[in-house]
């Protein structure tokens, strides 16, 4: 109609020569775009402000092989519990207990040499039976024998509703909840002294593999409302959830806190992105982000006075025979669960702790993380491939189509080994990331800022606001093989150690 | 044993030495290497570099075949041996042995020099510098017969092409951090170090330059040239989109290079953002010409007045204004990087290559100095762009404190 109108008018102004129609018409058609595109936005971000729904669209959901059958299996009690220093990232350790000392469960092995008041409690009751250490003596790993009748460390109850905010700070501290609690710039355990703006807690684990937090939460309901009223208490700001929009959490009942329905691929349960959408960290902010399956032990804790280091965890992965939950302890030996109905003696395979995305690489005799609710067993890849690199390719994951077929079926799953799929290189291509990446920063120009230790860059660019895990998708589809996640982590500890 | 055991004792006994990168570089073309994940994600897409720059190379070989069988129709058809193409894309005067045969010829050395120069300077440069061997060069390789004259010297391709490896790349620190496009470089090299060779009228058919002077003279005049001497153009609209006129080895058939891009946009290996932002730029720039023409600025008399005349959407079609965009605006380093900027990038790439074409006295085509003169301004693009993310995060500051 637009076409005719205008062609009209400009017969009736005489114009008649073709090419310039063409012209007027093509001014026409920028010019109504011009008008319009910023009116739908609005319309759009009105839409969008009038829920606490969050709707991902970058991103990427990996779809591999055998996720967790939602089954509760408790696992054999682990003879030793490992507590590994380098899983608090930047705590010195000092330690408070030696090799020989008969420890209940709850009570303080090391505290950080930067913070007295940060203390590291034991998840079992028995005897520390070694010290491993390292290079310049640095301590690697706690061993504690375990008593076969565990006996627990009485902190006391604390009754959340009517506690102070520094009853509630003292009872975390002095209790070894504390460690649960990490904060934003940086990533590290948060620091008791400066109260955050605001606290994030993800209901929603979007993560390829990871354990579905609505069956590993269920029946925990009183302990999260516990855990998240005290937490409330610690900020002057709000406390943000998010559930998945189909979910049936347990936290979506909870009360004092804004509950965020999310959707979209991952890492729509990154709590970082929920930070991002819901609200940014400026520069001189701190919010702290506490882990869902954490809440629980804080929960309990507030309500027995027991520290109980109990969690269920998902053994998943192809390699696992019968992929299930399990309930076991923090620092467990990672034997206990994975040879039951899980993977033979003489795979060749790569057990992590955590998901396949940001997880740690573990040895068959080590021992589950601190942080992680997830064990993932998952084929090494260290074999050649005969033309790998030009054949095409239908059992691997590619967000291109370059003879890589994975855009065909979305739905499909995938059994993927550790192979790098090609070899390291400088940044070539662009725009790859982007398409993975949510937040409202620039990827690879924050990465490029990071590997030049440009501080001011960096600052400006928003490293206040991301976590290595915040960049595991582009480092997944990184065509240049290039360790994004080792980049950022590096970039804000170098952050950490100038600005502080 | 078997032939991936022994390559791979083979990789341990170099391992470290100097010769390591040269034996990887070989051996990673035949296998997938062995390497598996540490420290960060334990599993990673299926894409590398060598499959994405392969992925452009395919897209290319059309264009190549094409070149090929028309240099062989070029020539006898200038000589008057055969008729002109009758029926459309799959004549039976185009697609001959005879045709291909002289395209073979000539071009086929064109491809082995450039990668031989090219990919030599690359591995030496590796070993020199201790690192792998990377694979920017395998396209700018392909790209760079694509766009010289048929009758180019050896010789002077090579010099050429040592010239754009070591100065446009190698200087800068190698694959991705160069800030010209090797391939533009090494063509910018050959226009103004032998100018009366590259923008004479007689480089573009194979035979022209040998018979020049004698009798039986033939013209290797492309449709640019004619119309920048604001001769008529004897060459229909199909031909123009076809392919079936003179000009740069490869950039001839609008039609495989558009088949190509899609190619690439389909593969999301090329980006369709600075290809679209680059054909609107062209067509803005062909509209104010022939809209400068149809207003009567310019007489029929003015020396601009053929390539302003052209009507906007053949500028599309002729010259290497489709390869230009399609293949070389399109390179992820020397482009911008952000998706605001590539609109920027390609829009302006676009427009300032009809305009450098339409006011170049010297030698009637622009992508090629557009694109260029658009690689030094990329990154400045890209900075205004972050900026605005960057003041974005100010101002919520500022709001905050406020």
């Amino acid at each position: 109609m637009i076409y005719v109108k205008v062609n009209k008018f400009y017969a009736q102004k005489g114009f008649c020569n073709e090419v310039h129609k063409n012209l007027l018409i093509f001014r026409e058609t920028v010019l109504l775009i011009c008008i319009f595109a910023p009116i739908f936005r609005q319309l759009i971000s009105i839409k969008k402000n009038m829920s606490n729904d969050i709707r991902i669209k970058k991103g990427l959901d990996i779809n591999l092989k055998g996720a967790a059958e939602k089954t509760l299996d408790t696992a054999i009690v682990s003879n030793t519990c490992t507590i590994r220093p380098e899983d608090f990232h930047g705590v010195i350790p000092k330690l408070i207990l030696k090799v020989g000392a008969k420890l209940k469960a709850g009570e303080p092995v090391f505290y950080d040499k930067s913070n007295e008041n940060v203390k590291f409690v034991s998840p079992v009751s028995g005897e520390i039976t070694e010290i491993v250490r390292g290079a310049k003596r640095r301590i690697l790993a706690i061993k504690i024998q375990a008593d076969k009748k565990q006996t627990f460390q009485d902190n006391g109850k604390l009754d959340v509703d009517a506690a102070t905010q520094e009853e509630v700070l003292g009872k975390l501290l002095k209790s070894g909840c504390w460690p649960f609690i990490k904060q934003r710039p940086y990533d590290v355990i948060a620091n008791p002294e400066k109260a955050p703006k605001a606290i994030f807690v993800s209901g929603y684990a979007s993560a390829p593999l990871a354990a579905d937090l609505d069956f590993a939460l269920q029946g925990k309901e009183a302990e999260l409302q516990a855990a998240v009223t005290a937490i409330g208490k610690l900020t002057e700001g709000t406390v943000h959830i998010s559930v998945g929009k189909n979910s049936n959490s347990p936290l979506s009942s909870v009360s004092g806190a804004t509950i965020h329905k999310v959707s979209g691929p991952h890492p729509s349960g990154n709590v970082g992105t929920l930070i991002n959408k819901v609200d940014p960290i400026n520069k001189g902010e701190v919010v702290w982000t506490v882990s869902a399956q954490d809440l629980v032990i804080i929960g309990e804790l507030l309500l027995t006075g027991k520290f109980n280091a109990e969690r269920v965890v998902a053994l998943a992965g192809s390699l696992v025979e019968k992929p299930r939950y399990f309930t076991t302890k923090i620092g467990s030996e990672i034997a206990t669960m994975i040879y039951d109905k899980g993977i033979s003696e003489e795979a060749n395979s790569r057990i992590i702790s955590g998901n396949v995305l940001s997880g740690k690489e573990v040895r068959p005799d080590g021992a589950l993380d601190y942080y992680s609710n997830v064990i993932t067993v998952i084929p090494e890849g260290d074999d050649y491939e005969l033309f790998g690199w030009t054949k095409p390719v239908f059992n691997k994951v590619s967000t291109s189509r370059a003879l890589t077929f994975s855009w065909l079926n979305s739905k499909k799953e995938y059994n993927l080994n550790t192979n790098t799929n090609g070899e390291h290189r400088a940044f070539v291509v662009t725009g790859g990331y982007e398409e993975v990446f949510p937040l409202d920063i620039y990827p690879l120009q924050i990465l490029k800022a990071c590997m030049y230790k440009d501080l001011d860059e960096m600052e400006a660019l928003g490293m206040y606001e991301v976590a290595p895990e915040d960049f595991a998708l582009t480092e997944f589809v990184c065509v240049s093989k290039q360790p994004h996640q080792k980049i950022i982590r590096e970039g804000l500890d170098l952050m950490l150690k100038e600005i502080g | 044993m078997s032939l991936k055991r022994r390559l791979h004792i083979l990789k341990r006994k170099y391992r470290g030495s100097k010769m390591a990168p040269a034996f990887n570089a070989i051996h990673t073309f035949l296998f997938l290497p062995d390497e598996t994940t540490h420290g960060g994600t334990h599993i990673k897409a299926a894409d590398d570099l060598k499959r994405t720059m392969n992925t452009v190379i395919m897209a290319m070989v059309p264009c190549l075949i094409f070149g090929m069988f028309n240099a062989g129709y070029q020539h006898y058809l200038a000589l008057g041996d055969i008729e002109a193409v009758s029926a459309g894309f799959l004549s039976s005067e185009f697609w001959t042995l005879d045709n291909f045969l002289v395209g073979l010829i000539k071009i086929l050395p064109l491809v082995v020099v450039s990668y031989g120069v090219g990919l030599g300077i690359e591995f030496l440069f590796a070993i020199i510098k201790k690192h792998e061997v990377e694979e920017g060069y395998l396209v700018t390789g392909m790209l760079v017969p694509l766009i010289v004259p048929v009758d180019i010297p050896l010789w002077m391709l090579a010099v050429a092409v040592a010239f754009g490896v070591v100065i446009g790349k190698e200087v800068f620190g190698g694959t991705g951090m160069n800030i010209l496009n090797p391939a533009l470089t090494i063509r910018a090299f050959l226009f103004f170090a032998y100018p009366t060779w590259m923008s004479g009228d007689k480089v573009w058919v194979h035979g022209a330059v040998e018979r020049a002077g004698t009798p039986d003279a033939i013209s290797g005049e492309t449709i640019l040239g004619s119309l920048a001497q604001n001769n008529e153009v004897s060459y229909s609209v199909m031909d123009m989109f076809l392919g079936f006129i003179p000009g740069s080895v490869g950039e001839t058939s609008a039609l495989l290079i558009l088949i190509g891009g899609l190619f690439l946009i389909f593969t999301k290996i090329g980006s369709w953002r600075i290809m679209l932002s680059s054909v609107l730029g062209a067509i803005a720039m062909g509209l104010i010409f022939n809209w400068v023409v149809d207003a009567g600025v310019i007489g029929s008399g003015s020396k601009f007045y053929g390539l302003m005349n052209t009507v906007w959407w053949h500028h599309l079609l002729i010259g290497g204004f489709a390869f230009g965009t399609v293949f070389m605006a399109t390179d992820p380093v020397t482009a911008s990087q952000t998706n605001k900027g590539k609109w920027i990038y390609g829009f302006l790439v676009g427009f300032i290559s009809i305009m450098i074409r339409v006011f170049n006295p010297a030698y009637p085509e622009g992508v090629m100095l557009a694109i260029l003169l658009m690689n030094v301004f990329a990154p400045t693009i890209d900075h205004y762009v972050v900026q605005g993310n960057v003041k974005k995060r100010m101002k919520r500051l500022k709001a905050k404190t406020a």
